[in-house]
């Protein structure tokens, strides 16, 4: 499946529209927002992207304590990593959009830090997965941390950062997903363009990595094979 | 005499695990009783920390003094936490594994350590209060609320000391882990501690309470869902 090629059309013809509709579509004129209500498409969207790498990642550290397969270790390292890489690109695009609207790149609002807690629980992840030398117990205790984070992770970015007051949209319940809030014209570039063109492109981007992780390892195996072999 | 009431326990099936659990929360009790390092150890931090801060800023306003206790009930759980699992040897630990299932070994682990957490949170408070003044309103409210926020905090470190020592790592790995973790709680709790700095009671307070009860709560599920599988090497 993975290998396949027709998602990473649909996944290049997703961005190619989000783009030329992002830059060029016609949004509502609103005050404050002004232009920058573009960023919908971009800022939004990565958290689509970082919460269902998140997912896949926790449902493979599952598959590995249920199975032992290593595989399934560096398909939730892999996914982990793009999860951060894309919750990075997140904070980031989120600041600028603040930079334009609430008059800062950071004004300590309960979102942002929650965002950034989410990044240091999963940044703690690589760290405990790099103090362990023995492959076994290092897969074994990261996937326990890694499904341990994923609960955390609901109270830090879901509940906490709702129950207080923020400049952010959302107080109370999910922006994006109340399909009122969005104006129609942004509507259909959102929905059927940014949000699966960005979160595929996460999960390209990740399956390479793993391809590449394994054929790392397939060749290490067969050199330390064919060192023993010669050793007899 | 532990491993006698063990033995006794695995005869009977239903009423095994509770008192497994018990036997080896008196296992860990009477360790430190006899041994007397954690509770004095974590007192004297207690003490010369706090004596520290009332030297460098005598008596502070609200604000600060609960951010200054959160801050102390941090350091001082992952010290008092650190040392429940990082005691038991490799040997020891196969032992346990041997007579007792991980589920009623975490249970006991997380009893004793909310418990040691209870006991240093009012100590704490206690020197807080002579050292650093009062500044709350209502004092009684707040001893409740450092007694829910000791426990709380004692529960994620427990399954990270479980974690920092299957990794054969120092205390310094479980703060690494830690310290991220356990913001939301500290955020949760420096809100609800606004109970005993306000004078005029605020509302949605009773909501993070239960927010903070319910993490709790998915801490102790989460623990004896997943420490089975740090346990077997």
């Amino acid at each position: 499946m993975l290998r396949q090629y027709w998602w990473k059309i649909i996944c290049v013809a997703a961005l190619v529209y989000t783009c030329i509709e992002g830059f060029l579509g016609s949004v509502p004129a609103l005050p404050i927002i002004n232009e920058t209500i573009r960023n919908l498409y971009f800022h939004v969207a990565m958290w689509f992207g970082m919460m269902i790498l998140f997912i896949v990642s926790v449902v493979y550290s599952i598959k590995y304590l249920r199975t032992n397969n290593h595989v399934f270790d560096i398909y939730a390292l892999e996914y982990a990593k793009g999860g951060i890489v894309f919750g990075c690109l997140g904070v980031l695009t989120g600041s600028i959009w603040a930079r334009f609207t609430w008059g800062a790149f950071w004004s300590n609002d309960p979102k942002q830090l929650g965002a950034t807690i989410a990044l240091l629980i999963y940044f703690a992840y690589l760290v405990l997965r790099n103090s362990m030398t023995d492959m076994d117990k290092r897969a074994r205790i990261g996937a326990v941390y890694n499904i341990f984070a994923f609960a955390m992770l609901f109270p830090t970015i879901w509940i906490i950062p709702r129950m207080v007051e923020s400049l952010h949209p959302g107080g109370m319940g999910n922006p994006a997903l109340d399909t009122d809030d969005i104006d129609k014209r942004m509507r259909i570039v959102f929905w059927p363009g940014a949000v699966p063109g960005w979160t595929l492109l996460g999960v390209w981007i990740t399956t390479l990595r793993i391809r590449l992780q394994l054929l790392a390892e397939k060749k290490q195996t067969s050199e330390s094979s064919k060192k023993n072999f010669s050793h007899v | 005499m532990t491993r006698e009431s063990l033995r006794f326990a695995a005869k009977l099936p239903v009423i095994g695990a509770f008192s497994q659990i018990f036997a080896l929360f008196r296992k860990d009790l009477l360790l430190e009783i006899r041994q007397q390092y954690t509770f004095y150890g974590v007192l004297l931090y207690v003490a010369s920390t706090i004596f520290v801060l009332y030297l460098s800023m005598g008596e502070p306003e609200g604000p600060v003094w609960k951010g200054l206790f959160w801050m102390i009930q941090l350091f001082v759980c992952v010290n008092a936490v650190a040392k429940s699992f990082l005691q038991e040897g490799r040997g020891r630990l196969l032992y346990f594994f041997s007579i007792t299932s991980p589920g009623n070994f975490i249970v006991a682990k997380l009893l004793f350590n909310a418990g040691l957490m209870l006991l240093m949170s009012l100590v704490s408070l206690g020197l807080f209060v002579l050292m650093l003044g009062n500044p709350m309103p209502n004092p009684v409210v707040f001893i409740f609320i450092s007694c829910l926020g000791g426990m709380s905090l004692s529960l994620v470190f427990t399954f990270l000391a479980a974690i920092a020592a299957r990794a054969q790592q120092s205390a310094a790995l479980m703060a690494i882990l830690g310290f991220p973790l356990v913001i939301p709680q500290l955020l949760l709790l420096s809100k609800i501690s606004n109970i005993a700095f306000a004078e005029v009671i605020q509302g949605g307070l009773a909501g993070m309470i239960g927010v903070l009860a319910g993490l709790d709560v998915m801490l102790v599920a989460l623990s004896l869902i997943l420490f089975p599988f740090l346990w077997k090497d």
